[in-house]
């Protein structure tokens, strides 16, 4: 199954080494890795979506608290979250064939951020079965889709805090529901919601 | 600057202007730092030439491997963080084999390596290497410093993290013009941030009740002592819940020591060489209690067939251990000594005799110690040699073994009563170990009796460190099993691959002439009856003396449990030996 941790890092060089190293040397590979600023000086934040077996949340979450940069970890699990993905799409259109793609990015609520007298670039950010989803329609139309640019998975609780800015700030464990105990409130195919 | 002298330790207390080197010299100092094991070399020369200002005595040793070694065997010996140094390039990557030895094992040290000057870093320059790179998943954390004033920050927070949690290994590597710029040393200001425990870290009050439950309502209970009880000091404790709740205790390799081997409640080692008792014991029980150990695949064969009826209670410091091979029905995560003082009040007592009277006959009719299955015809069988050194030393010697089957015959034959006694590299198997390991021993506890006892193979891997003892007047013992075959591997090649003995039969020197040649006396023995004499003689002498043991060349280690088979399904020794049982075999 995927999980998907929240990771609060010292913000120095070789940080995502070590990170990435230990997915490594679990065998267990990162689907998507995203790094980035947070709300504190020299932290940042990482989210990082694996896949592996379910046992191993726990684990994998002790062996990152183990590594010596890492100030927080929040296994997500299925705790209600706001996940996004941003995505640039580069396809080939001209004159002609432009304006269908202008309705598709319409429907989609993405952008055109992009345009050239040969192709242009769709500007998308949600879940990732929405982007995909686009991608699929851009594909099936005979649009040729020339280049894809995703950011991988970002994710916040939904709620007040996450539980890494509460104990960051000593306020001590949040109240706040145990992973694995409320079902996921977005499906994967639901992404009315997100559109 | 001021100059320093060598015992002052003002600079300790004031701040004071040093260059780099001086400031590491200064803050291992401040550490606690007496002893340090390593080679010089261009990169580090700095760190060398300021070495005679400072009250620590140096080991030179003759390869780096040796100094890691020799770094972890002291630690494990003495309980302290073992320091060693190396230069650059070449000097860093010999280091790696022991970094991962002490990883594995989870023993604190520090290893202080130097490295090309930052302007050439990333270019390629001559022995630069990117140890901290290499060093990653080999260490609990390494630090890459290329500023003078970041110096002693680094190395107090490396020992901070070898000492903290579950120990282990970190790593400063240090450029060179860092180490020969000057910056103001502050040792009070360099201290690291307070040490933040793992987050994971739970031991619940109904945890706690919970564990005590399943123990006073056990009636096969089973304690697991590991290697966690020396790192947690825990014996005592350990006792007292044995004795107090008369429960069987089986060790880990590791683990030896932990639990004096004479005490009636001990079962011996349990695992691929276990006897049938402690493994039978295991597979019969109905709640095992996990004691700082982490169900190593050698402890337990596979787990899906590993004391299939048995609850598990898994006390454990580190939180990525809870349910990796095992999964634990009640897991107490900290430190093993403050667990069992919380859960100690909750446990009044037991009587545990139906189930110790079960094992005692599953002993009784087990083929009892293989040892005493062994023809005493003339031969000399390595098992003799540990049984005859144990009862010889008393059990009192620091033993440092290397890794095969001599490191099993040891743990079955040797009585460990007493804790850091036994020094082995139980998680990576790392040959050539014993040698530097029972140097960094003698290095630490120079009022113990040392021993090093190695296989022909392994010695040949570190036997340059022969003339570090000799250099630094060490009286270390040495003993080695010489069986003219890579053991181990041959006893595989014979169960597993048709006796198809390729490349097992080794070549190796005159050890009695190598050492000769290294101004170090020694003997030969092919015969046990020549045995307690030649092991006196090395005992009577001052100074180092070694034993090359001419032993049966194609025994075995029995029993054995075939890797990845359950714990009950081992080979026992072929019965067609005479029995003959000596008055000193009991």
């Amino acid at each position: 199954m995927l999980h998907t941790f929240v990771a609060y890092v010292e913000d120095k060089p070789g940080v995502l080494t070590r990170v990435a190293s230990l997915f490594r040397r679990l065998n267990i590979n990162i689907i998507s890795l995203t790094v980035g600023h947070s709300e504190r000086p020299g932290v940042s934040r990482m989210t990082i979506v694996c896949a592996a077996p379910d046992a191993a949340a726990d684990r994998i979450r002790a062996s990152l608290y183990k590594l010596d940069d890492v100030i927080d970890v929040d296994d997500i699990g299925k705790a209600p979250n706001v996940t996004r993905e941003l995505a640039l799409i580069k396809v080939a259109a001209n004159a002609h064939n432009r304006s269908h793609i202008f309705e598709l990015a319409e429907v989609f609520r993405a952008r055109i951020v992009d345009l050239a007298p040969e192709s242009l670039m769709i500007e998308i950010t949600g879940v990732e079965s929405k982007i995909e989803g686009l991608i699929q329609v851009l594909n099936e139309t005979e649009d040729r889709v020339l280049e894809v640019c995703r950011s991988g998975k970002m994710t916040m609780r939904r709620g007040k805090h996450s539980t890494g800015v509460l104990r960051a700030m000593g306020a001590g464990e949040p109240d706040i529901p145990k992973p694995g105990n409320l079902p996921l409130e977005t499906g994967p195919d639901n992404f009315a919601d997100n559109i | 600057m001021n100059e320093i002298e060598k015992n002052d330790s003002a600079h300790l207390t004031t701040p004071t202007r040093l260059t780099g080197a001086e400031i590491v010299l200064a803050t291992i100092v401040g550490e606690g730092v007496t002893e340090v094991f390593g080679y010089p070399g261009g990169a580090n020369l700095p760190i060398y030439d300021a070495l005679r200002k400072f009250p620590i005595r140096h080991i030179l040793v003759r390869h780096e491997q040796g100094a890691s070694h020799m770094a972890d065997g002291y630690a494990r010996a003495s309980g302290r963080v073992g320091v060693a140094f190396a230069t650059s390039g070449p000097g860093a990557t010999n280091l790696v084999t022991g970094i991962a030895t002490a990883m594995m094992d989870s023993i604190p040290m520090v290893c202080i390596t130097g490295q090309v000057s930052s302007r050439v870093l990333g270019s390629d320059a001559f022995q630069e290497i990117d140890i901290t790179g290499i060093t990653l998943p080999i260490t609990k954390h390494n630090f890459l410093v290329s500023h003078t004033e970041d110096i002693a920050p680094a190395i107090r927070h490396a020992f901070q993290i070898a000492k903290s949690g579950r120990p282990g290994p970190v790593l400063v590597d240090i450029t060179k013009d860092a180490q020969q710029a000057a910056a103001i040393f502050d040792f009070d200001a360099a201290k690291p941030k307070p040490y933040n425990p793992h987050p994971m870290l739970s031991v619940l009050e109904g945890h706690l009740h919970e564990a005590a439950d399943l123990i006073r309502a056990a009636k096969r209970p089973v304690i697991l002592a590991g290697h966690g009880i020396m790192q947690s000091n825990a014996g005592e404790q350990i006792r007292t819940l044995a004795e107090r709740m008369q429960i069987p205790v089986g060790m880990t390799l590791l683990g030896l020591g932990g639990f004096p081997a004479s005490h009636p409640l001990n079962l011996g080692m349990m695992g691929m060489h276990g006897e049938s008792w402690v493994n039978d014991a295991i597979q019969q029980a109905d709640l095992l209690i996990a004691c700082g150990m982490r169900f190593d695949d050698r402890v337990i064969g596979t787990p899906s067939t590993y004391s299939p009826n048995s609850k598990k209670i898994h006390i454990e410091i580190d939180p990525s251990e809870i349910n990796k091979n095992i999964k634990a029905d009640v897991a107490l995560v900290g430190d093993l000594r403050q667990v069992l003082e919380q859960l100690l009040p909750l446990l009044p007592g037991r009587d545990g005799s139906a189930w110790l009277n079960t094992i005692a006959a599953s002993r009784g009719t087990a083929a009892v110690l293989d040892i005493k299955n062994l023809p005493d015809s003339g031969h000399l069988y390595a098992a003799h040699v540990m049984h005859d050194l144990w009862r010889i030393t008393e059990g009192r010697a620091i033993v440092a073994t290397d890794v095969g089957q001599h490191q099993m015959w040891e743990a079955q034959y040797y009585r460990h009563d007493y804790p850091h006694t036994l020094i082995t590299s139980g998680g990576l198997g790392t040959m050539g170990f014993a040698l530097p390991a029972g140097i960094g021993a003698k290095v630490a506890c120079p009022d113990k009796e040392v021993w090093v006892i190695a296989g022909d193979g392994g010695f040949q891997m570190t036997a340059c460190e022969l003339a570090t003892i000799v250099q630094e007047k060490l009286n270390v013992n040495i003993a080695i099993i010489n069986n003219g075959y890579l053991g181990m591997v041959r006893q595989w090649q014979e169960f597993f691959y048709e006796k198809n003995y390729e490349s097992t039969p080794l070549v190796s020197p005159d050890f009695v002439k190598l050492a000769d040649a290294h101004g170090i006396p020694g003997i030969a023995v092919r015969d046990r009856g020549d045995l307690e004499a030649a092991v006196q003689t090395a005992r009577g002498h001052q100074g180092p003396y070694l034993i090359n043991f001419l032993v049966e060349q194609e025994d075995s280690v029995y029993p054995m449990i075939p890797a990845g088979k359950a714990l009950h399904e081992m080979i026992r020794r072929p019965g067609s030996n005479p029995l003959v049982e000596k008055p000193e075999d009991k």
